[in-house]
C-alpha cells in the first residue's frame, strides 16, 4: 500500500512536470506566441522589443524560462503579462464558483445518468427504452454552447422569457455563503446545461454495461437463489455494472473541476477557473494559461489514483500495485 | 396413488428466434420420488440444460412459448407467475451450474453469497446466517470454513467453488437438487469427488437430484433412472441398469462406447458418434438420430414414437431396429475390442 502511494506521487510529480513543460513549448512554438511582440505593441522598435524580452526573461535559455516562470507559480508570485494581476490569486478565487457549478452538475448527471440507464435497460426495446434512447443521443449531440444561449433565452429577461416572465436570473454566481437560496437559484440553468450531455452519455455507456452483466452466470445463480428481481438488479447487475461508470466519472469531474467549464461559465458568466481560462486563452496570456493547465492537471491525475483505489474497493480481484 | 414429488408430464419448449421457431424441448415425462436421482443425458443443444431450467422457471422470457406441465407436489410451476417461483428457487428446488469459475459473483465474499440465500428465504439475522454458512462449508468439505468463509471466489479453487456452489444450492434445504453438468468445467479427479459429495449430501439433506451431464460415466454410480436425449427429444428413458445393460438406442450405444473404461481391452482409439448434432430449426425428417446412425433402414424415415420394446416395463426408446438385432450388435459400438479379445 505504501509503495503503491510513493509510486502514484514520484509518477503524479513527473507527469505534472512534463505537462508544464509541453505547454510552455507549445506557446513559444506557436505563431503570434512571442508576449513581448503583444506587449510592445504595434509600432514596436526591436530595442523596445528586446528590453520587454529582458525584463521578462525571455532572452535567456528555454529550459531556464521554464524553470522560472514554474518556480515563480509554485512560490505564488507569478503575474499576468497582460494585466499584471497575480495568476495563484485569480484562481483561487475562481474556485468556490467552479466547484459550486462542478459538484452541483456532477451530482445531477451521475444520479440522472446511471437512473436512465438502468430503467433504459431493463426495458430494453420496449418504448421507455427508445424514448430515453433518443433523448440521450439529443442530449449528447447539443453543443453545450448552444444549449446555453437557448436555455438563456427561453427562460430569462434577455429574451423570449422576457416577455413570458422571467423564470430564472440570466447568469452571474452568488457566493453560497452570501446567500444559500440565491447560490441555487442562479445555478440552475448552469448545472443543467453541464449535466445534459453527460446524463445522456452516461445513460447510454451504463445501459449496455447493465445488458452484457444480466447474461453472466452469476446473475443466473443470484436468480436460482430465489433473491427479487430489485435485489439481483441493485446488488448483483448495478454493482458489476457501475465499476466502469466510476472511470468516466472520475475522469469527467476532475476535468471540470479543473477549470474545463469554460462555455458553461462563460454563457452564464460564472466567474470561475473556467472562465479566467477563457479570458486568458482570449489574451494568449501564458503565466495564468501555465497556472491553469497545471492546476487541471493536478486534478486528472489525483482523480486518477482515487479511482484506481475506488476500483480496489470495488472488485477484490484487483491489487493496488 | 400419492403424488410425486416432482411430475413433468409431455414438457414442451419452444423459442423464437431471428432463423425461426426452436422447438429446444419436444416432450419429457419423467417422475421424481424422494431421495432418488435422475440423470439426463445428451450432447450440447440435446435439450437437458433447457428442461432443468425450465423447471427452475430460468428460461421464461417474451421469446418462450411452453407446453405441458411441471407438477411440483401437485402445483403446476409453469403457471406460476414470475414473482411466485421466488418462494420455489432456493428455497424447493436447489441448483448448481456448470462453470463454477464464473457462476459465483466475484465481488462478494462466498460466505455473504451463501448468507444471501439463507436470508431470501428465512427469517434469520446476518451473524445466525453467517453461522449457518459456515456449517454448510464445513458439510460440503472446505477446510477451515470459519477463515474461507471471508474468502471472496477468486481464492477459491474450481473444485472448492463448485462446493461453494452447491452449500449455496443446498443452504435453505431445498427437496430437489438440480445439477447442471456440474462436473464438466473440472478435473477428473474433481470430478469425481463432486459426484461422491452430491451422492453423499441427498441422503444427509434427504434431496432429490437431477443430474445433467455429457458422460454416462459420470452418473452411473449414483443415477437411479436415466433420461438419454437427443435433438430435443427422449430417445430412451429407463433405470440405469437398463440404460447400461440392455441399451436399446444406437445413440446411447455410442454415447456408452466414448466412455473410457479399464475393465476392458484397451483399444487404438475410443469410439466416436460421426456426424454432428442437428440443427433444431432444420431437423431431419424421420428419427433425428438416422443420419448419424450406421444402422439406420427405410423405416426410420418415420419418427419412431417413445414406447417400450422391452421385456422390462419403464425402459423406453425411440428405435425401430429389431430388439434381438441390437443386441447382437450393439457390443461392436460400445466395447469395440471385447469380440476380438473373447
Amino acid at each position: 500500500m505504501a509503495a503503491f502511494f510513493i509510486r502514484r506521487i514520484v509518477g503524479m510529480v513527473l507527469v505534472l512536470i512534463a505537462v508544464s513543460f509541453i505547454v510552455y513549448l507549445i506557446f513559444i512554438v506557436i505563431p503570434g506566441g512571442d508576449p513581448a511582440l503583444r506587449i510592445a505593441g504595434r509600432v514596436a522598435t526591436p530595442a523596445n522589443i528586446a528590453s520587454i524580452k529582458h525584463k521578462l526573461g525571455l532572452d535567456q535559455n528555454i529550459i531556464v524560462q521554464w524553470f522560472d516562470m514554474v518556480k515563480s507559480l509554485l512560490n505564488g508570485t507569478l503575474v499576468s503579462y497582460y494585466n499584471g494581476t497575480n495568476v495563484s490569486q485569480q484562481i483561487k478565487e475562481g474556485i468556490p464558483a467552479t466547484f459550486s457549478l462542478c459538484i452541483g452538475a456532477g451530482l445531477i448527471w451521475l444520479f440522472f445518468g446511471v437512473l436512465v440507464g438502468t430503467i433504459s435497460a431493463i426495458r430494453a426495446g420496449r418504448v421507455a427504452d427508445r424514448l430515453i434512447t433518443a433523448l440521450a443521443l439529443i442530449g449528447i449531440s447539443l453543443p453545450v454552447a448552444w444549449l446555453g444561449l437557448v436555455l438563456l433565452y427561453l427562460f430569462t429577461e434577455q429574451g423570449f422569457g422576457g416577455t413570458l416572465g422571467t423564470l430564472f436570473p440570466s447568469g452571474g454566481y452568488v457566493p453560497l455563503t452570501q446567500d444559500p437560496v440565491q447560490w441555487a437559484y442562479h445555478l440552475i440553468l448552469p448545472w443543467l446545461t453541464l449535466a445534459v450531455l453527460f446524463i445522456g452519455f452516461y445513460g447510454r455507456v451504463l445501459r449496455s454495461n447493465i445488458l452484457d452483466t444480466i447474461n453472466e452466470d452469476f446473475v443466473r445463480t443470484a436468480k436460482a437463489k430465489g433473491l427479487t428481481s430489485q435485489r439481483i438488479i441493485v446488488k448483483h447487475v448495478l454493482r458489476a455494472s457501475l465499476i466502469p461508470i466510476v472511470t468516466l466519472f472520475g475522469l469527467d469531474f476532475a476535468a471540470v473541476l479543473g477549470g474545463g467549464a469554460i462555455i458553461t461559465e462563460t454563457v452564464y458568466n460564472v466567474q470561475g477557473v473556467g472562465w479566467y481560462a477563457a479570458q486568458a486563452i482570449g489574451t494568449q496570456d501564458l503565466p495564468p494559461l501555465m497556472g491553469l493547465t497545471l492546476y487541471g492537471a493536478t486534478f486528472i491525475v489525483v482523480f486518477s489514483t482515487l479511482i484506481d483505489i475506488a476500483y480496489a474497493y470495488l472488485d477484490p480481484r484487483i491489487r493496488l500495485t | 396413488m400419492a403424488e410425486s414429488l416432482l411430475d413433468v408430464k409431455d414438457l414442451k419448449v419452444r423459442f423464437a428466434t431471428e432463423d425461426g421457431i426452436v422447438q429446444a424441448v419436444a416432450g419429457i415425462s419423467f417422475k421424481l420420488e424422494p431421495g432418488k436421482v435422475l440423470g439426463i443425458v445428451g450432447e450440447s443443444g440435446s435439450g437437458k440444460s433447457v428442461t432443468a431450467m425450465t423447471i427452475m422457471g430460468l428460461t421464461r422470457g417474451v421469446n418462450a412459448r411452453f407446453d405441458g406441465e411441471v407438477l411440483y407436489n401437485g402445483t403446476d410451476l409453469l403457471k406460476i407467475p414470475e414473482s411466485g417461483m421466488q418462494e420455489y428457487r432456493g428455497n424447493e428446488i436447489g441448483m448448481i451450474f456448470q462453470d463454477p469459475m464464473t457462476s459465483l459473483n466475484p465481488v462478494y465474499r462466498i460466505g455473504a453469497q451463501i448468507a444471501e440465500a439463507i436470508q431470501a428465504h428465512e427469517e434469520i439475522d446476518k451473524r445466525g446466517a453467517r453461522a449457518r454458512s459456515v456449517e454448510l462449508l464445513r458439510q460440503v468439505g472446505i477446510p477451515n470454513p470459519e477463515s474461507r468463509v471471508d474468502d471472496y471466489p477468486h481464492q477459491f479453487s474450481g473444485g472448492m467453488r463448485q462446493r461453494a456452489m452447491i452449500a449455496m444450492a443446498l443452504s435453505c434445504n431445498p427437496s430437489i437438487l438440480i445439477a447442471d453438468e456440474p462436473t464438466t468445467a473440472l478435473d477428473v479427479t474433481i470430478q469425481a469427488q463432486i459426484v461422491d459429495l452430491i451422492g453423499r449430501l441427498k441422503d444427509d439433506f434427504k434431496s432429490a437430484v437431477i443430474f445433467i451431464t455429457h458422460d454416462l460415466g459420470v452418473i452411473a454410480e449414483i443415477a437411479d433412472e436415466i433420461i438419454v436425449m437427443y435433438a430435443g427429444r427422449v430417445v430412451e428413458q429407463g433405470s440405469t441398469r437398463d440404460v447400461f445393460y440392455d441399451p436399446q438406442m444406437p445413440y446411447t450405444w455410442g454415447l456408452l462406447g466414448s466412455i473410457p473404461r479399464l475393465d476392458r481391452p484397451r483399444v487404438e482409439r475410443l469410439h466416436t458418434i460421426d456426424g454432428s448434432p442437428p440443427s433444431l430449426i432444420n431437423l431431419p425428417e424421420g428419427c433425428k438420430f438416422r443420419p448419424r446412425c450406421p444402422h439406420a433402414f427405410e423405416k426410420c424415415m418415420e419418427e419412431p414414437q417413445l414406447e417400450n420394446r422391452v421385456e422390462t416395463p419403464g425402459h423406453l426408446d425411440r428405435c425401430w431396429l429389431d430388439v434381438e438385432f441390437k443386441r447382437d450388435h450393439r457390443d461392436a459400438t460400445i466395447s469395440p475390442g471385447s469380440e476380438e479379445a473373447a
